[in-house]
């Protein structure tokens, strides 16, 4: 069996230079943002909050909710579910799509905000960098999930669903295919990252697997 | 100097982990760091921290000082205002003589390294003798966004023959042909400003400071300038005093050497006069100790600056767990998001509103604390900082890659 490594992920922020300073524009700098930019904007927001009451899912819903001050839109975007999708790209087009429905319903001048309260894109150079935590049973993933860095957590359930196999997690993907246990995975499926913090979602994936575990040993 | 592992009790075990792992790719690697000044200052205050942690990660730190005469600083004293956007008169002959300290600079100083991070405009110019094969990047510490355009010009040509910029905030960006990085600076938890205090420690610099325990204390540490706001907070105090039992202690660093600031002093006290709850108290520039016992015996701290650059004191008050009340400008809004890790405002009556209901909500204040805390925990400590520059160079190393695996 082929122990399962746990790997964590660190982010450097490039700064592109591009701003915006109303809707419109944010809407061209995100039909001409790449991955790198959509990366930093969306995922970055739940990593970096973790600690907070969760609020927001990502930055464009964050500045058009509170320094553009559209309240309705900035709560459409709120509601975009960026772990449903399964490329960046499908959730760049996401924002394009609600953001053109915007202003196409909206067609009256919109608020340019003042200079200092623009937008910035950004961009994340991602790293990837293994950890000392192996796991070869559900006792040992456990000791590691108490153990690992909530970027950690953060790469392997969320993350994972955007490179193959696509929509599956990292941990759901190592116990269906190790324990034939799909158990797991359905549980896992279930957890939304804007119902928790991270340090919250880590007590849940534990309290599963523990659940898990005792099952298992039942049987 | 404490040991690396040490810090894990402040930044987490993983972030101590994370970096031996990076590190441990660019063993052997020579880190060169250039800037003016060895003391003072908040760049040398971080590289005496950094640059033995990264000796302790097997990477081979150096340090270099450019030298100049009086006449050199006075001019780059002067793009240093410019650049902050405080207008000054630039002469032919000013460029020429940094052109010059530096030509002479580039004769005497050992820029022999893999990788070179230069500290703002006064050693920019050494670019010129970049050694072929290495990375340099060009570290500003800055706050560009209200540059002067001829002094900006100027350093642009030097900048833009760097391999990579690092600003402290996406606000400091500017265009440049070279990419941009964003690294905010750091506190570091274990020095005397910030480490852990016991309370008898606490309650003995007090009683020492005679600053009396027995009301709440809200606090604004910050040298007396007008840009701090001083009166205003004198002001938004007064405002709620008819409501609340509490004492406003503004503390500053004595203010000898600087005609303005002593004038901004003597208004401040002018304004406290007559009000016993409000102590404006002048301490030594090396009061580090105390100034962590002050914010650590309080129960706000405020930062109701008008203009900021980075701002780092909302992050050193925030690792006290203490909820903050600051300006809404430069960096500040980077270290608290507003209503959860802090509270932003843009005047003297929305800090007095805040004040007043944080002072009459301890739990949404220790709340506020708790947040801020964590995030200064993520973001702002100097693990966080060092990290980030070695990320940077392992992605100069790379050649540049979106997504690199270790």
């Amino acid at each position: 069996m082929e122990p399962f490594k746990f790997c964590t992920r660190l982010t450097l922020t490039e700064v592109t230079g591009r701003k915006a300073f109303n809707i419109t524009e944010l809407l061209e700098g995100i039909k001409a943002a790449d991955d790198a930019v959509i990366y930093h904007h969306t995922h970055r927001f739940i990593k970096q909050s973790h600690h907070l009451v969760p609020e927001g899912a990502n930055d464009f819903a964050y500045w058009v909710a509170n320094t553009v001050q559209a309240d309705r839109l900035g709560e459409e975007l709120t509601s975009i579910d960026i772990v449903q999708y399964h490329s960046l790209a499908n959730i760049r087009d996401a924002f394009v799509k609600m953001l053109e429905k915007h202003i196409a319903e909206n067609p009256e001048p919109m608020r340019t905000v003042t200079p200092g309260r623009e937008f910035h894109f950004m961009r994340a150079i991602r790293f990837s960098l293994p950890t000392d935590c192996a796991a070869t049973d559900y006792a040992s993933f456990i000791q590691c999930l108490r153990k690992v860095s909530v970027s950690s957590l953060y790469l392997h359930v969320f993350e994972a669903r955007l490179r193959p196999p696509y929509g599956v997690d990292d941990f759901s993907h190592w116990f269906k295919t190790n324990f034939n246990d799909d158990i797991i995975g359905k549980e896992i499926s279930r957890l939304d990252p804007y119902s928790y913090t991270l340090e919250g979602l880590r007590q849940r994936i534990i309290r599963i697997m523990e659940h898990r575990l005792a099952e298992v040993s039942r049987a | 100097m404490p040991k690396i592992d040490e810090y894990a009790a402040a930044a987490g075990d993983t972030a101590i982990e994370e970096l031996k792992t990076i590190s441990a790719k660019l063993r052997n690697k020579t880190i060169l760091n250039v800037n003016s000044t060895a003391v003072g200052g908040g760049v040398a205050e971080i590289l005496s921290r950094m640059l033995p942690m990264m000796t302790e990660l097997g990477i081979k730190p150096r340090w270099e000082l450019i030298k100049g005469g009086e006449d050199f600083y006075a001019v780059t004293k002067k793009f240093h205002n410019a650049l902050h956007g405080t207008p000054q008169k630039l002469t032919a002959a000013d460029f020429q003589l940094y052109r010059d300290t530096l030509k002479t600079n580039m004769e005497s100083v050992n820029l022999d390294a893999d990788i070179a991070l230069i500290h703002d405009p006064q050693p920019a110019g050494l670019i010129e003798k970049k050694p072929a094969g290495a990375k340099w990047i060009w570290r500003c510490h800055i706050d560009l966004s209200n540059r002067q355009r001829d002094v900006w010009d100027f350093l642009r040509g030097y900048v833009s023959r760097y391999d990579a910029a690092v600003i402290s905030a996406p606000s400091f960006s500017q265009e440049l042909p070279v990419k941009q990085f964003q690294v905010p600076p750091s506190i570091d938890p274990l020095a005397d400003k910030n480490r852990e205090l016991t309370d008898t420690e606490i309650s003995d610099i007090m009683k020492r400071l005679e600053i009396p325990a027995d009301k709440p204390l809200i606090t604004q540490v910050s040298r007396f300038d007008r840009l701090k706001d001083p009166l205003g907070v004198i002001e938004a105090f007064k405002k709620i005093q008819p409501y609340v039992t509490a004492r406003l202690l503004l503390v500053g660093g004595s203010a000898d050497d600087d005609p303005e600031g002593a004038q901004v002093l003597a208004e401040a006290r002018a304004a406290a006069e007559g009000t016993p709850d409000i102590i404006v108290l002048c301490l030594p520039p090396t009061s580090n100790v105390e100034i962590n016992a002050i914010q650590r015996a309080s129960s706000i701290i405020l930062q109701k600056s008008l203009k900021e650059g980075f701002g780092l004191t909302v992050s050193e008050a925030l690792w006290k767990a203490k909820p903050v009340i600051a300006g809404a400008v430069g960096g500040i809004p980077l270290q608290i998001t507003h209503k959860y890790s802090g509270i932003l405002t843009r005047t003297i009556e929305g800090t007095a509103y805040w004040m007043k209901r944080l002072l009459h909500e301890p739990a949404y204040a220790r709340k506020l604390g708790e947040n801020g805390r964590e995030h200064v925990r993520q973001n702002f400590l100097l693990t966080r900082h060092l990290r980030d520059y070695l990320l940077l160079a392992l992605y100069l190393e790379s050649g540049g890659r979106d997504f690199i695996h270790l």
